[in-house]
């Protein structure tokens, strides 16, 4: 199986150790990854904020630099969704008959990192030890559009030393909502005050998601508030093989 | 000049508000009121999945919902003029208005020749589409709400802020005080010692509204069905006060969305599952009232039908837009929206807020066919496209892919300053040009790197003082600092290493 990594433009420039937790952790898994070198962004932010035409060469250029692989592996729900759910209408938005054709070739072997890990290699328990208490972020996309349910939570199940406690309240969004982070700054920032009050009100160590974008949010909020909790992606705490450093 | 009855000061309206941040920012200072809204959403929140859950075929009736509105909606001139022949062939009088201002001049006409001064209303989104009881205050006529909300509301002075629970942002206490304050302007008082106990300001305004339904010769309603094959108008309510309007005056007057429209009777058996179960979370409505043009010796003797479009077929230009016609005013994705919980519904400038309100406004105000102003332009944006509105949507709205869909005409509408000034379009191009080869975002990602270094502070930056877009960030967030090395460096070096 060729197997790509799909790192997104997000996690490239602001969470390489993001990538470098998948790279290890599907190496350890026996898979060798490669990594395409033209691959830049899957257009997500243009194509929710409603540049539709500026959409279309990113559409294009993914297409292109994916071409040919088994599986598409990401660390990011969101830009998996992104090529999955958006890109055959940005492909028939641009009335080009030949990028309608590769959408539909390329963007089906796209899958988020958890779904790779338990629908195609079958795995749950990845061998990862990890010693902290972990409260797990279910991201909009990852439970709504991408539907990946409970594969997460079955592989932090299964990290040795992991306690995994509830947060409540997990399945309301966090106020990230990409640009609208920006457009409508308060009513974003209110929403992530609440879900660090309730993860806060858990006493986990860790707050875990499928999304590095979520994860900027409400880090960026803890972080200001100077709080010891730290927030990981789920790859960095499946490759993980003992305490956080 | 007054816009009101009595000479009293103007009645509130949405005009004026201002784009969705700025009226978010007003909301969400305002403690008590959202300690209101997340109590009150909240609540319904938890009913309403209890109800639905008990339906094993909740997913079946949605997707019937939605087929038969889509078939109103593609059979539209048809079914509207069965049901005007079979409304006048009962007794009814139809007629079409085109705008509001249409709609307004017509009941207000009707009202005058009853010989009537004042009208009793049911609960009603489309009057208040149309700023009907302003209207009529022009004219000198009072309209009085009946639905003990919609009372707190105009007693209040104030403008509604939820579809189905208009006065949700009000708790008791400030129930009480302008019961006890307004009711004795406005007709018989309540009582000087009224508590704040539901039992007692349900039974004031009962007393208050009473001698309104028995003195009153005019009501005017709103329909949430209309059946074509049958004429028949209907009403779903809570309270009663709509059963009085729609029983007591001589003269009644609805007036309705073209979109409320339905083929046939048979087709009430999926709404009237969906819509008590999604609206007030309970398996059935209590008052259902039914009525087919006109029955002598019983009820009204005159019943006039008014037709309202406004907006409406705009919206169908839009083919991925249009599936907002299908809307039954239920509410359920206001009560899991998580923007409409924290800023409550006054701040989407329209009496349909919230996730639907979002993308319902910028259409029925025309967006498909003209640029529009720039309050109407903030709402597509006013959502962070959770989904939580379409996964509860009883006639399956994706109303996400609408906001999209909008978001994409307001871009499309930015005039050429906006295109080569705004701060947003011109980051968008500049992205999308960074984006464009590896090579470019290479360089930018350096670029971005070596910033970050200058800026951050043990892997993140701070407070920076930036404005616009950005600054907005850094207000209450860090940001992590770009990494020293990007990923695609990383891989790079590993590679020439050797390593794999």
């Amino acid at each position: 199986m060729k197997i790509a990594l799909f790192i997104t433009c997000f996690n490239d420039l602001l969470y390489p150790d993001v990538g470098k937790a998948v790279v290890r952790l599907l190496n350890r898994l026996g898979h060798e990854v490669e990594f395409p070198e033209d691959q830049t962004c899957c257009g997500q932010i243009h194509f929710n904020t409603g540049y539709r035409d500026e959409c279309v060469p990113l559409v294009r250029s993914f297409d292109q630099a994916f071409d040919g692989f088994d599986a598409i592996v990401s660390p990011s729900a969101s830009c998996a969704t992104m090529v999955r759910h958006h890109h055959e209408t940005v492909a028939r938005h641009s009335g080009d008959a030949s990028l309608v054709a590769s959408v539909a070739e390329v963007s089906p072997r796209v899958y988020e990192l958890s779904e790779f890990l338990v629908d195609v290699l079958g795995v749950t328990d990845v061998g990862a030890v990890f010693p902290h208490s972990v409260a797990f972020h279910p991201t909009c996309h990852s439970l709504r559009l991408l539907a990946i349910g409970d594969r997460p939570r079955r592989l932090l199940e299964a990290v040795s030393g992991l306690e995994l406690v509830e947060l409540p309240g997990a399945t309301e969004c966090c106020g990230f909502g990409g640009t609208f982070a920006v457009k409508n700054a308060d009513t974003s920032v209110a929403m992530g005050e609440d879900k660090i009050g309730a993860l806060i009100g858990t006493g986990a160590e860790v707050l875990a998601s499928a999304d590095t974008s979520c994860l900027m949010h409400l880090g960026g909020l803890l972080s200001r508030q100077r709080s010891m909790v730290r927030v990981m992606h789920l790859a960095e705490i499946l490759a993980s093989t003992g305490p956080a450093r | 000049m007054s816009g009101s009855p009595a000479g009293r000061e103007p009645l509130p309206t949405f005009a004026g508000t201002p784009p969705f941040p700025e009226a978010a920012r007003t909301a969400l200072a305002d403690e008590q009121l959202r300690r209101n809204l997340r109590h009150a959403t909240t609540t319904i929140r938890t009913k309403r999945g209890r109800a639905v859950a008990e339906r094993p075929d909740w997913e079946a009736l949605r997707l019937a919902g939605a087929a038969i509105k889509d078939d109103v909606i593609a059979r539209w001139p048809e079914l509207l003029t069965q049901l005007e022949a079979n409304v006048t062939a009962a007794g009814g009088i139809v007629h079409w208005a085109r705008d509001g201002a249409e709609a307004n001049a017509i009941v207000a006409g009707i009202v005058r020749a009853a010989g009537a001064t004042e009208v009793v209303k049911v609960k009603s989104m489309t009057t208040q589409e149309i700023e009907l009881n302003e209207a009529l205050a022009r004219e000198g006529i009072e309209a009085w709400e009946t639905d003990l909300a919609e009372l707190i509301v105009q007693l209040g002075r104030d403008l509604p802020s939820h579809i189905l629970v208009p006065a949700i942002h009000r708790n008791r206490d400030e129930i009480r005080d302008i019961f006890r304050a307004e009711m004795g302007a406005a007709g018989r008082p309540a009582p000087a010692d009224l508590s704040n106990e539901p039992r007692e300001l349900a039974e004031a305004a009962r007393l208050h509204l009473r001698e309104k339904f028995l003195r009153a010769k005019v009501a005017i309603s709103g329909a949430n069905f209309a059946i074509a094959e049958t004429g028949t108008v209907m009403v779903v309510e809570s309270e009663g006060n709509g059963r009085m309007c729609l029983t007591l005056p001589e003269t009644l007057v609805t007036v309705m969305g073209i979109e409320k429209l339905l083929p046939t009777w048979r087709d009430l058996e999926v709404f009237l599952q969906l819509l008590p179960r999604s609206s007030t979370a309970e398996r059935m409505n209590p008052y259902t009232s039914m009525w087919t043009g006109v029955t002598p010796g019983d009820g009204p003797q005159a019943f006039h039908l008014v037709l309202l479009d406004n907006g409406r077929t705009d919206v169908l230009l839009d083919e991925v837009g249009r599936q907002a016609l299908r809307c039954i005013k239920c509410s359920a994705c206001l009560n899991v929206c998580p923007v409409y919980e924290r800023v409550g519904g006054r701040a989407y400038g329209s009496p349909y807020p919230g996730p639907i309100g979002a993308i319902l406004t910028p259409q029925l105000r025309g967006i498909a066919r003209h640029p529009v102003d720039e309050q109407t332009a903030s709402l597509p944006y006013a959502s962070s496209l959770c989904g939580a509105c379409f996964e509860v949507c009883p006639v399956r709205i994706d109303i996400p892919e609408v906001l999209i869909q909008l978001r994409t005409q307001v871009v499309r509408q930015h005039g050429w300053r906006a295109r080569t000034f705004g701060e947003e379009p011109v980051a968008m191009r500049a992205l999308s040009t960074a984006f464009a080869n590896p090579g470019r975002l290479d360089l930018a990602e350096r670029v971005a790197g070596g910033a970050g270094r200058v800026v951050g502070r043990r892997g993140r930056i701070g407070r920076l003082p930036l404005p616009g877009l950005l600054g907005a960030w850094f207000r209450r967030r860090d940001l992590p600092a770009p990494a020293r090395t990007s990923f695609r460096r990383w891989w790079r070096s590993r590679s020439s290493r050797g390593e794999s």
